[in-house]
């Protein structure tokens, strides 16, 4: 039956469509029925292809599943679920048509069995987010969506050179295992590493999420980075310099992430920091080491959205998101701070929430492999997630000094989504099994061992414990309204400037030539007569006294002919 | 946690909540602390297996855990040196590209009105 095989991006396409033209709580019931119908749909869905054509003589797979694809897809919907609901109080038709867009997007390529879907999705993916950046209606956002977008379609366009020389190469569009060993392979690995925002190219994120609209980050969050590190986990696992641009990942960002006063772009740069640890476990390539990665972007998923969604509520209810302007908000926000201190608990990877449950197979695979300085590095950014993402996004917006500012928790949806994630972060963290059988690799791994425990939580106490004597001895960094210069300030200010410069240059050149003309002029009038703006060998010809001499010179020769 | 330069007189608030009292917040911080000093202490107690010869140093993952973030936030201040910019510095070039771009297309406007 054709309905059992729908590709599950065409439900929120459908609801796109309908989102577009209907209003109120039909819509509402319409976006939210997507992602939940979708879900239920696909877990009856067993592994295989159910969808395949040819396209210029190469086989193009658009629809199929694996286990790999299919735990991504469940954290997609979950996603999908969770940010529809979030924000259901949005009456801004763009962002709610572009909303299920994206999700269906990110279905679209994390089911796609072909290069060439895969890029068709990839692309979709940037053109349908933009709009949730441009949605927020500021200058700021208008131009950080531009800029985002020239970023999200490059990678796509590499993807595009990448997957013809590899096509060329190997005579197949396959989305299989890819590796590095040819031209294709490095140009699809540069534009996989574009939206995974490996270091140096990881700017788009930091300058363009905390631009979008409060909801919109909640969607972006979830699905463009994940389906790169998919991405990778399918086509490059085992690729050993992905451990080191992946403990890279996880080391630079918190740096930037502390001097960070837009919470939502400290956020940003602990996106980048997980997505470092998933990237070490692609690179390292082992059944635990992926599987880690995996599960690893399933919980950051669901924990950077609530974080995100408790960022959101904040910006939503106070209008504001700079750490220097808020703090003090538990008072009257009690809800919204607990769950921000949920989703605090467990990207610092706490016992009994679920980044603990996923962090610990990386860290334990790369030590296992003996990559011990990566490990020290790992350990070292995991002390350091607690400190700007576990203590300082809940401390400096809830608590600190008090901002006077009173409002209240944000509207029941927004409540509502923020209590799912919240409830499946502790779900995941008490029950690891649950999400372990989803698992691509079946290996029999328990994070619940006192080893563990002991030196996780001692790992915490101990960084919590450095927060606190640094503010004892104000030696901590206040929030202070600033920008931090980070590579995007080679295409935001050097290069401008450049070109700025060189554009001044040109001019003087210009000048020069016509002071130079003049002076030709004034040495040689016959010259000037003949070669100036009204001499003789300067006159236009029109098109028609041309085709007059091809005529003439074309009869002339006919008449040759017959001599 | 105690901050400097705490400013309540913006408060119009007359409710005294619970970090608003000095005593709440002393009971917690020596909460805190004995939970560190017990985690130490367990070190002693619970028999840990090992991957690595520097996790049988003494207190390893405290004495990491703590230093590490000092380290990365002296660092952190230190690249605010040279990082550190006005919270405008990219936003007035933007907004006069922006005024150009709109103010071209309304002479471009007002052109065609004119013919």
């Amino acid at each position: 039956m054709w309905a059992i095989e729908l590709p599950p991006f065409v439900p929120f396409f459908i609801a796109a469509l309908f989102a577009a033209v209907t209003r109120g709580w039909l819509r509402s019931t319409i976006l939210l029925l997507a992602p939940v119908l979708g879900g239920l749909h696909l877990m009856t869905m067993p592994e295989g292809i159910y969808w395949q054509t040819s396209f210029l003589g190469y086989e193009l797979t658009p629809y199929k599943v694996d286990s790999l694809s299919l735990i991504f897809g469940y954290a997609f919907h979950i996603a999908a679920f969770i940010a529809t609901l979030y924000a259901l109080h949005v009456k801004d038709n763009v962002q709610q048509v572009a909303a299920p867009l994206y999700a269906g997007s990110a279905m679209g390529a994390v089911f796609a069995g072909d290069l060439l879907t895969l890029f068709v999705f990839w692309e979709l993916l940037a053109l349908t987010s933009v709009f949730l950046i441009w949605a927020r209606r500021t200058s700021r956002s208008y131009f950080a969506g531009i800029r985002y977008l020239i970023i999200q379609v490059l990678s796509g366009v590499i993807l595009l050179i990448g997957l013809l020389f590899h096509a060329a190469d190997t005579g197949s569009l396959a989305f299989g295992a890819i590796g590095t060993g040819s031209l294709g392979g490095w140009l699809i690995f540069l534009a996989f590493g574009i939206k995974c925002a490996f270091p140096f190219l990881h700017t788009w994120l930091t300058d363009a999420y905390p631009e979008a609209t409060p909801t919109g980050t909640v969607f972006l969050s979830a699905f463009t980075t994940k389906v790169a590190v998919y991405a990778l986990a399918r086509a490059y696992p085992g690729t050993e310099m992905l451990v080191y641009i992946g403990a890279a990942m996880a080391c630079f960002p918190i740096f930037f992430a502390v001097i960070e006063n837009d919470l939502r772009r400290v956020l940003a740069y602990s996106l980048i920091n997980q997505v470092g640890f998933m990237v070490v476990g692609i690179g390292i390539g082992t059944a635990l080491s992926i599987n880690g990665a995996v599960s690893h972007a399933f919980n950051d998923i669901i924990f950077k959205g609530l974080l995100f969604m408790t960022m959101g509520a904040v910006l939503h209810m106070t209008g504001r998101i700079n750490g220097s302007d808020l703090g003090g908000l538990y008072k009257t926000m009690p809800r919204t701070t607990l769950f921000c201190i949920v989703g605090a608990a467990s990207i610092s990877a706490f016992p009994l929430f679920s980044g603990f449950v996923s962090k610990s197979m990386v860290m334990s695979a790369a030590i296992e492999e003996g990559y011990d300085w990566v490990w020290l590095m790992l350990l070292f950014s995991a002390a350091g997630v607690f400190h700007h993402a576990g203590i300082k996004i809940p401390y400096f917006a809830f608590f600190a000094h008090d901002s006077g500012i009173r409002v209240s928790d944000p509207p029941i949806n927004m409540q509502l989504a923020m209590f799912i994630a919240a409830a499946l972060c502790v779900t995941i963290g008490v029950y690891p099994s649950m999400l372990y059988s989803l698992l691509p690799y079946d290996t029999s791994y328990n994070p619940y061992d006192a080893t563990h425990i002991l030196a996780q939580t001692q790992l915490l106490f101990f960084s919590a414990l450095a927060f606190v004597w640094l503010n004892l001895r104000n030696m901590y960094p206040p929030e202070l309204r600033s920008t931090n210069l980070d590579v995007d300030w080679v295409y935001r200010r050097l290069c401008p400037t450049i070109i700025q410069g060189f554009v001044a240059r040109l001019a003087v050149i210009g000048e020069l030539n016509n002071a130079l003309v003049h002076k030709i002029g004034a040495l040689s009038p016959t010259l000037a007569r003949q070669f100036g703006p009204d001499g003789a060998l300067s006159s236009t010809h029109p098109v028609g006294s041309m085709v007059k001499w091809v005529i003439i010179l074309l009869a002339v020769y006919l008449m040759l002919s017959f001599i | 946690m105690s901050n400097p330069d705490i400013k309540h007189d913006q408060i119009h608030d007359d409710r005294v909540y619970f970090f608003d009292k000095p005593r709440n917040v002393k009971i917690l911080m020596r909460v805190f602390y004995a939970l560190c000093a017990l985690l130490v202490v367990l070190d002693f107690v619970i028999n840990r297996y090992t991957y690595h010869p520097w996790e049988n140093l003494w207190a390893f993952y405290p004495i990491y855990g703590f230093i590490g973030c000092v380290v990365l936030v002296v660092i952190a201040k230190w690249m605010r040196t040279f990082l550190m910019r006005d919270e405008d510095y990219y936003d007035k070039p933007e907004e006069r590209r922006l005024h150009e771009i709109s103010h071209a297309r309304s002479v471009e406007e007002d052109h065609h009105v004119g013919h």
